[in-house]
């Protein structure tokens, strides 16, 4: 993996630049800033409704320095095959141009991959489309006033679940994995430079890739917007969020979730949400429930691993 | 595959019996289309698969095939290849063009050349798949061009002289060629396939490296399309520009048609309207799609009993040949206008009928239109009924006076069984 001082001193090239629209503590910026050092100019970006499409900026300003989509919310997956089918139709009229080195980039939030826009994400999976299809999850509709997703966890408080959400996060990696693509993997702004190289990876892999990254949101969650690396770090220590890659099927642990495979090494998920006024309504029951959850989710990836073994 | 190689396939002109929509997809493969995206609804199945056949077959060298899971990701899909700079074609009807609706406003909108052959069929519920062009006349304020065809070799050629007018810089406007669903598109008839050199030369040339001027997808020149503008930016500029371009669009269909005859020599008027024995008519008729074909008979045989009667098929929805339809009215001293289509609720329950009523308002044209509505979801509309139809106007003619059976103001025509 790529060291703290060389990435300082290397990867010091931007292309989500300064002067958006970001909120203070934004993780989406974060998330894309980082995804793109790692994916270079040669990049177009599919960006179906979500924070992101006011983010870059509003008319005449745009912050990206790469070729640049706005897209319906439903649309992202199924204009990036587009893209992609063109770039392959262009190199083949034009042999001699860059076309065979674009990347069809889709950064969705989680409401745009995991409600709207799961047929067309799906689609363009089963079909192992030659796209990068990126979730950034901050766990509920933000930029239209924190309404609930199917992404957002137990519990939480949103302006549509007043009382906290009665259902549970909807595991889209997985879903991702049983689609048998060459690619899955789990992020968090936390980890950088492992998104980064889960990114470099990816570039380099033909097919349909899947990056789901949490993206912690201040306003949204309610908690000062200079935690939110802190706030995505400790989403990864209690193993609410497990960092991973399953890459032609086969998983493997990211660096930062590895050690947590022993239960004893998670800290305890009260640490994780008690500074996160969405969850400030959550009962005993329900904690130990989200708790349940997790350990669940762990056991479950234990088995897989042990299972693989025998691959 | 190198360019020699793919000399191999080119066509030779030769005619060939086929199903509409086997002309559908030869046009396609004529037109050197380089992306198509497609998900199957019946009566438009067959246009996809003969497209599958022709480019997994290799017969189609370079061209990608996306078979998307649903219409949104269709036009989706589309929606971002032309973007990339490719010329692009797709193929539905009814249900599936209502589920491609918001992004058939983003293709326009992002002023994409994109064609779209509509195999026009009822809308649903209940289910229907018979000829109706309720389907591509719900789309009218969408920003794209549509015309209505009558004939198998239509189709072909309709779809040809299209992309050389979406793709015209003064216009960068998508559009559809719709024809009913099973009546043109399961029925098999002599069409001519053109010699590609031919169409080579009528066609413009595919876009080249650099895509199209206003939209491009380069890393050398980084461009954000489409983001949010605030009510004081150029969002009504952009919208009375579309406007312009589709009003613009009528002299380019005009010249289309004309440069189209000479080359090909195939004659459809001056690619808006196509009059047959109006110049002399006391009473004329306009009608749309398939039915025109039947109603020149009609006309023919009203005209071996004495009465002077003539037709006029009109071919473009959008833009709306305001000129011509103020001309034939007044041309004529009874206009009959045939919609195989609904309006509920507009002022006679017909798309095109209130359409010309509009046209002819504020002008000195005081021709008595009569509103007709037939062959809904496909039922049959028989030569004998559409003689009817003329002998109607010829009575209204001759009498002055509105037929009696109107049902708010329009003639509902066909075995209606319901008042």
């Amino acid at each position: 993996m790529v060291s703290i001082k060389s990435a300082l001193e290397e990867l010091n090239e931007e292309y989500f630049l300064p002067g958006n629209s970001c909120c203070a503590g934004c993780g989406l910026e974060i998330a894309l800033r980082w995804a793109m050092k790692a994916l270079g100019p040669n990049t177009s970006l599919v960006a179906p409704a979500s924070c992101l499409n006011v983010v870059v900026g509003l008319w005449p300003k745009t912050a990206p320095s790469f070729p640049f989509i706005n897209m319906a919310f439903a649309a992202g997956a199924a204009a990036a095959t587009g893209l992609d089918a063109a770039f392959k139709a262009k190199g083949y009229k034009f042999p001699k141009g860059n076309w065979d080195k674009m990347t069809a980039l889709v950064f969705a939030g989680d409401g745009g991959t995991t409600d709207i826009g799961i047929q067309g994400l799906s689609g363009a999976a089963e079909r192992n489309t030659d796209i990068i299809y990126v979730c950034y999850d901050n766990e509920a509709y933000m930029n239209t006033g924190i309404q609930r997703s199917s992404s957002t966890p137990h519990s939480a408080i949103t302006t549509t679940t007043p009382f906290g959400k009665e259902r549970y996060k909807k595991d889209v990696p997985r879903i991702m994995e049983a689609h048998d693509i060459p690619y899955v993997a789990t992020c968090s702004i936390s980890e950088p430079l492992d998104l980064y190289e889960k990114f470099k990876k990816a570039k380099d892999i033909k097919g349909c890739r899947y990056i789901q990254i949490l993206a912690p949101c201040p306003p949204g969650w309610g908690f000062p917007a200079e935690d939110t690396v802190e706030m995505a770090r400790l989403a990864v220590k209690s193993g609410f969020w497990i960092l991973y890659e399953v890459e032609n099927g086969k998983k493997t642990l990211s660096k930062a979730s590895k050690r947590l495979l022993d239960p004893e090494k998670r800290i305890p998920l009260m640490d994780y949400i008690q500074n996160q006024k969405r969850f400030s309504k959550i009962s005993e029951k329900a904690l130990v429930e989200l708790q349940n959850r997790i350990d669940k989710q762990w056991k479950l990836i234990e088995a897989e691993l042990k299972c693989q073994e025998g691959f | 595959m190198t360019e020699s190689k793919q000399k191999d396939f080119i066509q030779p002109r030769q005619t060939k019996v086929v199903k509409g929509n086997v002309a559908t997809a030869y046009a396609a493969k004529s037109a050197r289309v380089q992306v198509i995206s497609a998900y199957p609804i019946t009566p438009q199945t067959t246009v996809v698969e003969k497209l599958s056949e022709f480019a997994d077959s290799g017969m189609m060298p370079g061209t990608q095939y996306i078979k998307v899971e649903s219409e949104h990701s269709v036009m989706a899909s589309i929606v971002g290849a032309s973007i990339a700079g490719t010329r692009t074609f797709t193929a539905t009807a009814g249900q599936g063009l209502f589920y491609m609706y918001e992004m058939i406003h983003w293709a326009s909108s992002s002023r994409l050349p994109i064609v779209t052959a509509i195999v026009s069929r009822g809308v649903a519920p209940p289910w229907n798949i018979w000829a109706d062009f309720t389907d591509v006349i719900a789309c009218r304020d969408t920003g794209w061009l549509s015309s209505f065809v009558a004939t198998h070799q239509e189709i072909y050629d309709e779809i040809l002289m299209s992309y050389k007018v979406c793709e015209d810089f003064d216009v960068l406007l998508p559009k559809f060629v719709a024809y009913g669903g099973f009546i043109l598109s399961h029925t098999s008839k002599p069409v001519i396939i053109e010699d590609q050199d031919l169409v080579d030369e009528y066609l413009p040339p595919l876009p080249d490296e650099k895509g199209w001027p206003h939209i491009f997808i380069d890393p050398e020149r980084p461009m954000m399309h489409g983001n949010l503008i605030m009510p004081s930016g150029f969002y009504s500029e952009f919208r009375l520009k579309i406007h312009d371009a589709m009003m613009r669009a009528a002299e380019k269909i005009k010249e289309a048609a004309k440069e189209f005859e000479k080359m090909f020599g195939r004659s459809y008027g001056n690619g808006l309207v196509q009059k047959y024995h109006l110049d002399d008519a006391d009473v004329g008729i306009m009608i749309y799609g398939d039915l025109a074909l039947q109603m020149e008979q009609a006309v023919d045989e009203l005209r071996d009993e004495g009465y002077k009667v003539g037709m006029v098929k009109l071919r473009h929805f959008r833009p709306f040949p305001i000129e011509d339809v103020q001309e034939i009215a007044k041309s004529v001293r009874v206009l009959g206008v045939v919609d195989r289509a609904t309006a509920f609720g507009s002022p006679t329950g017909g798309p095109v009928s209130s359409e010309v009523k509009a046209a002819l308002y504020n002008t000195d044209i005081k021709t008595p239109i009569l509103p007709i509505i037939s062959g809904l979801g496909g039922r049959e509309v028989s030569l004998e009924e559409q003689k009817d139809q003329l002998k109607a106007l010829v009575k209204m003619y001759e009498t002055g006076e509105l037929p009696e059976d109107l049902i708010h103001g329009t003639l509902w025509h066909g075995k209606l069984e319901v008042k």
